[in-house]
């Protein structure tokens, strides 16, 4: 055991900094930093300056832009990025879709979409859950009939993240619909959002926000060869796929700087004369937040240094877990410490409450949806009793 | 001690739970009604005067019901509900409850009056930009000028301040806190509303030289203003207690209908443990809520007793609102679905008047002072 990193890591660390806090534009940063919307441009914008330096897609095959680094290296990559308050590279891109085309997608599928995704230059959605299909997934009732030389995809998804920004989605599919295990006859499909038989109905969040979206398929042709790997294998890609997701998943980085954050403005609020941050109650519920994320930053450490075979380790689902929790409990902070101003949450420029305070209270709101998303942690308490407990 | 409302009690429930349960027959309609200004139905808010419910606590002489807390906790409680978005509590609890503890003869006939008709919004402007659920006022000072005041400084947020007739102002004056009339048209005065996460109103309140008048005899009102709160943050308990009845029995609702992996979600252990935890939180908070409008019925220590409720009733409202969204999976954070509001409005009212936490450390500052809480006895009754 050794705590230290290598002269070399450290070096690697000091690197990553300097890139993102020098080379992503600082407006874009600050936005991140201000829990404000994140356009479409500056995503892009983000994505493409990573990409350009090497940096979007370090993960993937060598062949496609990766970069061979360690499980620790990506690691620190990571968190570096997220203190730095740089938009994530798409996770539909680069996390999800862009890995299994690598993994099982033909040479001339990995040629024509790899590239464009590590660039975004194609921005690509999640078509996975149905209105009858969350958290058993399985049970999605899309169909693709094959026709000649297109399959016809008729059904609906939802939940669509970004959906309106996409420009292509990847579908689970049911194609053998007779099929004994129901896991056994799904296919995963890949088709530009304009394909005629597409509609788009928005779905507004409790924030006032929208960023999930209804995607209907009404008689969708889909060229055979955007089949990705082998027909009714498409369960085993989407395990392969969200095991990838939750490993980003527990977002120290982005909790650490919300928490750093909220140090600061817990300063600047005075109650009866003293800043809050002196309070002893505030202060040692901050303390004891800032030790729960300490312990999962290690946790994540352990396992990243771990899994050199690039298999998620068992307990990734702790830092889904313990990850999603904690994100909620930075925000549910802030809006404490902004207390009676985070009842201006919709004022304007006319306003004398402080910007942090007025997004306080939908940002928290918000982020009930951690808990719920990729794998919802109920989903994540069950595995962790399943399959590593064997209860 | 009986925690059972009497006939009358009962009928008044029932009366205002009919009226709401049409205007809010589903979360469609309050949703159109609070997506325009001013965040509330005024048709509502006359047919809750035509009942009498915005007279209920004041005197009949000053134009009201001569009812007593029990009968607010009950509105209130039928308010939280469904989510009732119209002003019940600013206006009658707080701004009513100021008038009617420290106005003039002239005053409360005139304003409670006018309250209790649904003719005029009144408000409290208290919060201040720099200040936290404090009794007294700091940034905004009042000035004698001739029989008269005047105000300068900011008040924000201040709850429906853009739509109210008349604002209650509490101000800084030489000795204490002084408590202010100011008309809705005053010149000096600048207001700016906008829109809360929870579809209610707010407002920037910028006092210049503004004219006021003094509410009641003057002088410092410190101590009434303690007690207006104490008051309202009871009142405020039954409103959350309300919200939180709703957003579990929508829960429960819930996993009796929706079906994942060939079952309906109420199949799953794991989900109704933690339905049953929200149900034990919700009755720990609704006892909690109504002892402490049991006390102030008695003439007891109101203030303290709004501690404890509120510690209680923050606690179990963040519990029951986080809950309630996570039990719904996806479909809990969206804003079609009513479960989400509920949980915005419990965390809107945990941040109004003073957080759990913020309680908690009121009634830790005295845990030495008494050998043991007994809740029927002094300082309660
Ligand atoms: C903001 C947001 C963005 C999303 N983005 C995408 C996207 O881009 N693409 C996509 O495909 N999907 C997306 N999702 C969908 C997400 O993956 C699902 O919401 C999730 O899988 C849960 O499904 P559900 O909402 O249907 O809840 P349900 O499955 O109905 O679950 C309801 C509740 O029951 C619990 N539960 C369910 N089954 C069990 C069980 N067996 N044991 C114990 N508890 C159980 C759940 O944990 C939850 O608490 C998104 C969701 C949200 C909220």
């Amino acid at each position: 055991m050794r705590l230290q990193l290598s002269p070399e890591l450290e070096a690697f660390r000091e690197e990553m900094r300097t890139f993102f806090t020098t080379q992503v534009p600082q407006e874009i940063r600050d936005t991140v930093a201000a829990h404000r919307h994140v356009s479409k441009e500056q995503y892009v914008e983000t994505q493409r300056v990573l990409d350009a330096a090497g940096l979007a897609v370090p993960h993937w095959p060598v062949e496609w832009g990766g970069r061979d680094w360690t499980p620790l290296q990506r690691h620190i990559w990571r968190e570096e990025m997220q203190l730095a308050n740089v938009p994530e590279p798409l996770a539909f891109n680069t996390s999800m879709i862009g890995p299994v085309i690598a993994a099982f997608g033909n040479q001339e599928q990995k040629e024509r979409f790899l590239p464009k995704t590590a660039n975004l230059d194609i921005w690509w959605c999640q078509g996975f859950s149905e209105p009858d299909a969350g958290s058993d997934l399985a049970s999605l009732r899309t169909t693709a009939v094959r026709d000649g030389d297109d399959w016809v995809v008729n059904g609906q998804k939802t939940w669509t993240t970004l959906g309106q920004h996409a420009d292509w989605i990847f579908c689970l599919v049911r194609t053998d619909p007779g099929a004994e295990k129901k896991q056994r006859g799904i296919s995963l499909l890949v088709f530009p959002m304009d394909s005629p038989g597409v509609t788009l109905r928005p779905i507004e969040l409790i924030d006032g926000g929208f960023e999930v979206n209804e995607v209907f398929f009404e008689d969708v042709r889909v060229p055979a060869e955007n089949l990705i790997g082998e027909e009714n294998r498409g369960w085993d890609y989407a395990k392969f796929l969200l095991g990838n997701e939750r490993v980003g998943i527990a977002r120290v980085g982005s909790t650490k700087s919300m928490l750093a954050e909220a140090k600061q403005h817990a300063r600047e609020v005075s109650v009866g004369g003293r800043p809050l941050a002196d309070d002893p109650r505030m202060a040692a519920r901050i303390a004891e937040l800032e030790n729960e994320l300490l312990a999962l930053e290690l946790t994540a450490l352990r396992v990243a240094a771990n899994s050199a075979d690039g298999k998620p380790h068992p307990a990734s689902s702790v830092l889904k877990l313990r990850g999603s929790e904690l994100q909620q409990a930075a925000t549910e902070l802030l809006v404490d410490i902004a207390g009676p101003l985070s009842l201006a949450s919709f004022a304007d420029d006319g306003s004398d409450v402080p910007d942090w305070a007025r997004v306080a209270t939908p940002h928290y709101l918000n982020y009930r949806k951690v808990s719920i998303y990729g794998g919802s942690n109920e989903v994540q308490r069950t595995i962790i009793a399943g399959s590593i407990l064997g209860l | 001690m009986n925690f059972d409302y009497d006939s009358e009690q009962d009928d008044l429930r029932e009366a205002v739970r009919g009226l709401l349960s049409r205007a809010y027959a589903d979360s469609e309609q309050r949703r159109t009604v609070v997506k325009t200004d001013p965040g509330f139905d005024e048709k509502t808010w006359t047919r809750l005067a035509e009942m009498g419910l915005l007279g209920l606590p004041f005197a009949e002489e000053d134009g009201g019901m001569g009812a007593g807390p029990i009968e607010v906790a009950i509105v209130a409680e039928e308010i939280g509900r469904v989510l009732a978005p119209e002003p019940f509590i600013e206006t009658v609890v707080l701004a009513g409850g100021l008038i009617a503890a420290v106005g003039t003869a002239e005053q409360k006939g005139e304003l409670l009056g006018g309250i209790s008709e649904g003719a005029t919004i009144a408000v409290f402007a208290h919060a201040e930009p720099g200040t936290r659920w404090t009794p007294t006022a700091e940034g905004v000072t009042a000035t004698q000028s001739g029989d008269g005041w005047t105000l300068t400084g900011v008040k924000e947020p201040v709850p429906s301040g853009a739509r109210a007739d008349v604002l209650i102002v509490s101000a800084a004056i030489d000795g204490g806190t002084g408590l202010f009339l100011v008309q809705g048209d005053a010149s000096g005065l600048t207001r700016t509303g906008y829109r809360t996460h929870d579809g209610t109103r707010a407002a920037n309140v910028r006092f210049e030289g503004t004219a006021a008048v003094a509410l009641g005899a003057g002088g410092d009102q410190t101590a009434a203003i303690e007690r207006a709160l104490g008051e309202a943050r009871i009142a405020y308990g039954h409103e959350a207690i309300g919200a939180m009845d709703t957003a579990l029995r929508t829960t429960a609702e819930y996993l009796k209908t929706r079906k994942q992996f060939g079952v309906t979600l109420n199949k799953f252990q794991a989900l109704t443990f933690r339905a049953a935890d929200m149900y034990v939180s919700l009755e720990l908070a609704r006892s909690t809520a109504l002892w402490a409008s049991m006390v102030q019925d008695c003439g007891g220590d109101v203030v303290s007793a709004a501690d404890r409720a509120r510690l209680q009733v923050s606690r179990a409202g963040r519990h029951i609102g986080k809950e309630a969204i996570q039990l719904h999976g996806g479909i809990g954070v969206t804003a079609e679905y009513s479960v989400g509001h509920y949980t915005s409005r419990l965390t809107a009212i945990d941040h109004l008047l003073g957080d759990g936490d913020w309680a908690a450390d009121r009634l830790a500052a005295t845990v030495t002072s008494y050998e043991t809480v007994d809740p029927l006895g002094a300082p309660y009754a």
